[in-house]
């Protein structure tokens, strides 16, 4: 082909590129594909399984051919269609699916062996002998399958992500849908126009038609400015609609940078489009005839090749002709003539077929076989009565006719219906609420026609919504005839291409029918048929024509394929949006984050969380040094521990107490005011969920502690017993993790050190016991209050403050205790504590837990109606005797590993066999060996028994005798000191 | 989605976490003769409608309600949306 | 006929004529022994175990639809025995056994590959709950290795090590794990049942059972009443809608999970790979398309579709697993209808019905497990005794308080 006169590009923009390493040169307004066509190069890609030579077929997003590799290093961007790639300056492309080069290619030997390649041969072979299969065959297929490549290097482009909100979406800015947002923009709804071509104008681009006796593109223009300079209307460019969503949200992406060399900071970006009201306005895309060879470079749609001519001015060179079934094949032969293109024969299946203009008609005549390997050389035109005659050819269009595009109508799984006048599909009944298609997408095209159509069904959207309808003045035209007696495709012993890009062809369909794969998503599971990167838009009808002719059956009882989105295909990197890398999920920072970074604390990931691990200091080389040595200040001197990442509800109102008897397994309202109590809370399937502290601060309020995991699932819990369960009860609930700082202060010197912080007030065992809470203040007056718990074994206190004062509390205490020996510990520290002390955490509180198990089983109350209390009296879980042990190696020097499964001594290691697990386990500095707790079956009557913990995962076990889970100060003095 | 929220309008469902059938709101009372029974249908056996289906959101990233939404599972069109702790309660 | 490389040949050279039907299209006697009800995955397995290894011929399978339109027409075709609980992992190892040596059990290729599916860790916690896993599967007789995060970034170098939200710190790998074509596991089953004369008849809908005083004595159908001395269901997420017609109420919600699948890609990812602080799966199929999925949409649906923030959660996933697959596109989206249960554990168990028989509650694993989930629901058609590996998948377990709760979220169906 060649570039000629004319056209919409923009001759004095020069735009340099390579294809496969060769410089070419284009304007601004063109298409990767249309500047190659422009430059001769008809040879653009690779079939998927033949490695048949592929040229152009559309000029749209439906391309099923020019497939090619763009940019190169991290921005290589495989399977791009060159039809709808907008030219750069610096554009890099290179052809896909070939070796060593795209005009030889070695795999090109697989359409020798094509007999041997038919539908569904793989499975059929392949399967001896078996181990052959991942060693040998698959290795082959998958080299050999896969189109384009990506570069495996991270994506280096921004993306962004926006939501909209409109009275109406426009999708599609050609006829129908300039019509539709012209007069909405007109009647003052807020209106979104997006269009997945970078130009207003849709397929009036592409035609010559006139309007108003003018060129289409200047009114185009004109609609445009028009639109631009209403507030109430957004138009999106490069933007394509890919899914239609409940109640109205609509997906879709804008190619922000993507016709840029330098796709800037935001490369796409995601909107999600709420609308009151939807106009798919989404035009129609021609369909090929299947006859034999159908798919050499030089053949083209016929609408394709008009597109070529009037809008990117690419004339077809040498020897023209157009095949087609309908009038619409007719169009293109008067565009060409009108540009001086010679058209030797329009051969036309239909008998009693029409001649508009000056060019010669072969009636009743079809294309019945072509040659040229790289490119269109001739091909063989057979007459109704049987003569057939070998035609030198370069360049043949081929109309089939149009099929509505609408598949966004369907993704709400709603059945498209047949409509016999044009012979296609179109929208059925059950679409997306909201959502009406106007123009060629609903079947009725034709430029005026489309016109007509989106102003009217525009007006009827507004008109639902209860808006007053101001008409588009719409300009004059008249549709050229369209006419149509469908053909799918010519009969012959040779192949003929149905989905070019996966090479289905007339055959494979016709022994799918033979197999009886002749339901449609057999048919395509079958063959592969529409599964390529078009998802067949230009190949699914004929098939289904196809097979509808083979069983006998009409094309709507044969069936329709299913559409689901996207419309074309998305990239992973916009659907992500940014939250990738570092800002995958938000990080949560305690109050005391920076004072422990000042610390020169290693932090660890919990949750949303970042805590403190550990805080390494001069000298230690290993994890365990400071782990350790925090511990051991711990039960020797003071530690400082944030603990604020725990939740807290507050919890008040008259019915508090009684409110938390239902939420909690153990009594609450008994508990006195200035108290605390240990509390569990059970799933209403009786498994342990949660456990905590719960402080009564006065009658009418308590404060509630949960697990860091479960603040929110806790919250929300009590919510909904409040709200749905018990919503009689006066009792008021608030979330205050973040309005507190809380700090364990945890230690024999704990109360020294609390002393020197406390303004006044008694700390003595007697004035404030063990489980003993009070309101408070510290440190000259700010506001704070005091828990004596213990989560170590230790004398301890939990002290809280307002967050915004919880960095500075704590470096206030690591001043005044720095003679006390006051040590900060982190989460390692913390876990070795508890472990030593055998209290639950999150390792035991799998959701898989009962009380009985901890050996808390008591604390489910039979005399109250708490949440979980009855289900937990199954026989399933009330006869489970596992329950938490002690484990120390019988060798103290072993090493106890947690996910060990255990075992009687001697006994064979299977799971009928199995005893239990490892829950956690740890270096005890304290005892100065491993120490692990577990569940065990029947552990409570197992004391001092050997058994063996067995890690075949990683090949190591370990004898360990079986002990009190209170590694430290079993009877519970320290505490209560 | 989009939950019509009784008090605060139209809200994407994003805001919102599910829990599921609406009769979790009519739980047994645990003290009463054969609450095991009662717990087990409660808890563990569903109508699953494809139609029609009563069901709970909780508005977690909004005003903490706990919404009974009527929805059609076939469609995921909403019918209706009240607070659980309505005047009817 | 039997499917081979020499009979591919043969037929080439004689033009293709010889290729017969995978399976008749029978039409529906009036009465069978044993009638499945739905012709998905579950389904089809069960005939072909019931003709194949339990001596039943007089069997048939009714599908509303075409045969395979169930969950084994879409999912994400991941096979493995990466379970923790006694209940389920023998169940589940048995399942992996059937499937390596099953294409050649029904003659046809169903592209079972044993690629591995490697589970990342990110915490401590994460990886002593993945020992503990791990272990289980040993002692089940299934394999697993405990890998560090250099050994998995030897694997998979690609994968975001040093730019992580949640750093990757090693992965619990199953190299027996793998992946299979789906459809061809469908059509495996089909015509493997058809060739030992199960009857499969497509677009039969059962529109309600015989029951004759409490005892099930077939079904109706769009196609007319068919008697059988046994009836069993599978039919995944119309589980609910179909049990209905016989009076059950049952611990099952239905919901949708999405999938997706890229453009077809060279080869870049050789196993199977899940991300353990995000929702995202991923594997690569033998035709190119990176093949991947997340969480649940979260509410109840039969709709077979779901919402754009769970796809956008996944490809967020993704993103953060392995940015190197920005400039991949997203080709297809799709849902289909998980049968939840409350447990997140099957059923496969006799129903209070006598002669109706039940599999349900596969939740979003049912296609690794179909070949043992054919074969234990034929074992218990045609014995009316459980499986040794699926003894625990009764109904009444949520009753007696035996659940079998893996992930140990409770009765809340979409949790699992």
């Amino acid at each position: 082909m060649k570039r000629i006169d004319g056209g919409l590009i923009d001759r004095g923009q020069i735009l340099t590129f390579t294809f496969d390493g060769r410089n070419y040169i284009g304007h601004g307004g063109d298409t990767l594909a249309s500047a190659l066509l422009a430059n001769g190069v008809q040879l653009m890609g690779r079939s998927f399984k033949y490695h048949r030579p592929r040229g152009v077929l559309t000029a749209g997003s439906e391309e099923p051919n020019a497939l090619v590799e763009l940019r190169s290093g991290a921005r290589q961007e495989p399977n791009t269609r060159a039809t709808v790639a907008e030219l750069y300056d610096g554009l890099e492309a290179r052809s896909q699916n070939r070796w060593p080069s795209l005009a030889v290619d070695a795999l090109a030997v697989n359409d020798l062996a094509a007999p041997l390649l038919t539908a569904g041969f793989y499975y059929k072979t392949f399967m001896w002998p078996k181990a052959f299969w991942e060693k040998l065959y698959e290795p082959m297929i998958r080299r050999a399958a896969g189109l384009g490549a990506l570069s495996m290097a991270p994506d280096p482009d921004g993306y962004d992500r926006g939501f909209l909100h409109a009275d109406l979406l426009v999708i599609g800015g050609g006829a129908a849908g300039l019509a539709a947002a012209l007069t909405a923009g007109r009647s003052g709804a807020r209106v979104v126009l997006a269009d997945e071509d970078f130009r207003l104008g849709g397929r009036m681009l592409a035609e010559s038609q006139l309007l108003d006796g003018q060129p289409a593109s200047d009114w185009v223009a004109q609609a445009e400015a028009d639109l631009r300079r209403m507030d109430n209307v957004r138009i999106l460019p490069r933007t394509t609609v890919f899914g239609v969503y409940d109640h109205g949200i609509h997906g879709a992406v804008e190619r922000v940078g993507d016709h840029l060399a330098d796709p800037g900071p935001v490369r796409q970006r995601l909107w999600r489009i709420t609308a009151k009201r939807t106009v798919l306005a989404a035009g129609a895309m021609e369909r090929p005839i299947a006859f034999a060879d159908n798919d050499r470079p030089g053949i083209m749609l016929a609408g394709a090749m008009r597109a070529y001519l009037n809008r990117w001015a690419v004339a077809p060179e040498g020897r023209v002709a157009i095949f087609t079934c309908c009038d619409d094949g007719h169009r293109t032969a008067l565009d060409l003539v009108a540009r001086g293109v010679k058209v030797f024969a329009v051969i036309d299946s239909r008998a009693e077929a029409p001649r508009f203009g000056d060019y010669n008609v072969m009636r009743g005549a079809v294309v019945t076989g072509t040659q040229g390997r790289r490119a269109l050389r001739t091909i063989e035109v057979t007459q109704s009565d049987g003569t057939s005659t070998w035609l030198e050819c370069s360049a043949l269009g081929v109309a089939g006719g149009w099929n509505p595009t609408l598949h966004l109508t369907g993704h709400h799984r709603s059945r498209p219906v047949w409509d016999a006048t044009i012979a296609a599909f179109v929208p059925g009944q059950g679409g997306p609420a909201g959502l009406a298609a106007a123009g060629a997408a609903a079947g009725r095209g034709g430029c005026a026609a489309a016109m007509a159509d989106g102003a009217r069904v525009a007006g009827e959207a507004l008109a639902a919504l209860g808006m007053s309808v101001t008409g588009a003045d719409l300009p004059a035209t008249e549709d050229p005839p369209q006419a149509i007696a469908p053909l799918w495709h010519v009969p012959g012993k040779r192949r003929a291409w149905v989905d070019q890009q996966n090479d289905v062809t007339v055959k494979d369909i016709r022994l799918a029918h033979q197999e009886n794969m002749v339901s449609v998503e057999h048919l395509k599971r079958w063959t592969t048929l529409g599964m390529a990167t078009d998802q067949g838009k230009t190949a699914n009808v004929t098939a289904l024509a196809v097979m509808a002719e083979l069983t006998g059956k009409s094309i709507p009882e044969t069936g329709t394929t299913t559409y689901r989105p996207p419309f074309t295909p998305v990239s992973m990197g916009v659907l992500g949006s940014g939250d990738t890398g570092p800002g995958f999920r938000p990080r949560r920072l305690p109050p005391t984050h920076r004072w422990a970074e000042r610390e020169g604390a290693v932090f660890v990931e919990v949750g949303p969380w970042m805590r403190a691990q550990y805080f390494p200091r001069a000298g230690e080389t290993h994890w365990r040094q400071s782990v350790d040595r925090e511990a051991l200040a711990v039960r020797r001197d003071v530690g400082l521990c944030d603990v604020t990442t725990l939740g807290k509800i507050d919890v008040q109102g008259a019915d508090a107490g009684a409110f938390l008897d239902r939420i909690y397994s153990n009594a609450m309202a008994s508990l006195k005011v200035g108290r605390v109590r240990y509390g569990l809370m059970l799933r209403e399937d009786g498994i342990l969920y949660d456990d905590g502290t719960c402080a009564r601060l006065a009658e009418d309020h308590y404060v509630v502690t949960t697990t860091t995991a479960n603040a929110g699932p806790v919250f929300r819990n009590m919510e909904f017993a409040r709200q749905a369960l018990f919503p009689d009860m006066d009792v008021q609930l608030v979330s205050t993790t973040d309005a507190w700082a809380q700090i364990a202060v945890a230690g024999p010197k704990s109360r020294a050190l609390l002393e020197r912080i406390v303004d006044g007030f008694d700390l003595s065992s007697d004035a404030f016991p063990f489980m003993a809470c009070a309101p408070l203040t510290v440190a000259g007056g700010l506001r704070a209050r005091l828990f004596r718990i213990s989560f170590s074994g230790e004398l301890a206190y939990e002290l809280a403050v307002p967050a915004r004062y919880g960095g500075a509390v704590m470096a206030r205490l690591m001043e005044l205790g720095a003679d006390l020996g006051v040590t900060p510990y982190g989460t390692e520290a913390l876990a070795v504590l508890r472990i030593e002390k055998g209290h639950a955490a999150g390792a035991e509180l799998n959701g898989q837990t009962t009380a009985a198990m901890l050996g808390l089983g008591r604390m489910v109350s039979v005399k109250k109606d708490a949440i979980g209390a009855v289900m937990s009296r199954r026989p399933g879980m009330a006869g489970d005797t596992r329950r938490l042990v002690g484990l120390r190696p019988v060798d103290a020097e072993e090493r106890v590993v947690s996910g060990a499964h255990l075992f009687t001594e001697g006994a064979v290691r299977s799971m009928d066999t199995d005893e239990g697990w490892i829950t956690s386990a740890c270096y005890s500095p304290h005892l100065q060996t491993m120490i692990g707790l577990g569940f065990l079956k029947d552990g409570a009557d197992r004391m001092d028994e050997v058994i063996v913990a067995a890690n075949p995962l990683e090949g190591s076990e370990v004898r360990l005798k079986v002990v009190s889970a209170h590694f430290v100060d079993p009877e519970g003095d320290r505490p209560r000191d | 989605m989009l939950i019509p929220h009784p008090l605060l309008g139209p809200r994407d469902a994003q805001e919102f976490t599910y829990l599921g059938d609406a009769r979790l709101i009519d739980r047994p009372d645990g003290m009463a003769e054969g609450a095991g029974a009662a717990f087990h249908d409660y808890l563990y056996l569903r109508d699953n409608p494809a139609g029609p289906h009563r069901e709970l959101w909780y508005h977690e990233h909004g005003d903490r309600s706990w919404l009974v939404v009527t929805r059609d599972t076939t469609t995921h069109e909403i019918l209706g949306a009240e607070l659980v702790k309505g005047p009817g309660r | 006929m039997s499917y081979s490389g020499f009979r591919i040949l043969r037929e080439a050279l004689r033009g293709h004529r010889g290729w017969r039907p995978l399976w008749r299209d029978p039409e529906p006697q009036s009465e069978y022994d044993i009638i499945i009800v739905g012709g998905g995955g579950h389904g089809l397995a069960t005939a072909y175990y019931l003709a194949k290894v339990f001596g039943q011929a007089r069997v048939a399978v009714l599908e509303k639809g075409w045969l395979g339109s169930g969950n084994i027409g879409r999912n994400t075709t991941i096979i493995r025995s990466n379970y923790l609980l006694p209940g389920n992992q023998p169940f589940y190892e048995f399942s992996m056994k059937l499937w390596e040596g099953l294409e050649q059990d029904f003659n046809l290729n169903a592209m079972v590959s044993q690629r591995g599916v490697l589970n990342l860790y990110h915490s401590d916690g994460q990886r002593d709950a993945y020992r503990r896993r791990g272990n289980a599967m040993i002692l089940s007789g299934a394999d697993a290795e405990l890998l560090d995060r250099d050994q998995v970034r030897a694997m998979y170098p690609f994968l975001n090590f040093d730019n992580a939200r949640f750093p990757i710190r090693g992965g619990l790998l199953q190299r027996r794990g793998g992946t299979a074509r789906h459809d061809g596991v469908a059509w495996g089953y089909a015509r493997g049942a058809d060739r030992r004369g199960v009857d499969i008849i497509q677009n039969c809908e059962v529109t309600g059972f015989v029951i004759e005083n409490g005892v099930c004595r077939g079904v109706e159908t769009s196609r007319g009443t068919i008697r059988a001395r046994k009836t069993g269901v599978a039919v995944a997420g119309s589980t609910g809608r179909v049990m209905a017609k016989a009076g059950m109420r049952l611990p099952i919600e239905s919901f949708v999970l999405q999938a997706f699948v890229t453009e077809g890609l060279k080869p870049c990812l050789d196993g199977v790979i899940t991300f353990g602080a995000g929702h995202f799966y991923v594997s690569q199929s033998d035709k190119g398309g990176l093949v991947f999925g997340g969480d649940l949409d979260a509410y109840n649906s039969y709709a077979q579709r779901g919402n754009l923030p769970v796809m956008e959660d996944v490809a967020e996933g993704g993103m953060a697993l392995m940015p190197m697959i920005g400039r991949a596109r997203l080709l297809r989206s799709w849902g289909g209808i998980m049968d939840m249960s409350m447990d997140g554990s099957p059923i496969i168990d006799r129903t209070p019905v006598e002669g109706l028989y039940l599999n349900a509650g596969w939740c979003y694993g049912g296609f690794k497990a179909t070949p043992a989930s054919g074969y234990c629901f034929a074992h218990l058609l045609a014995k009316d005794a459980p499986h040794e590996t699926a003894t625990a998948f009764r109904l009444d377990r949520f009753e007696t308080g035996h659940v079998i709760d893996e992930k140990g979220v409770g009765a809340q169906p979409n949790l699992h």
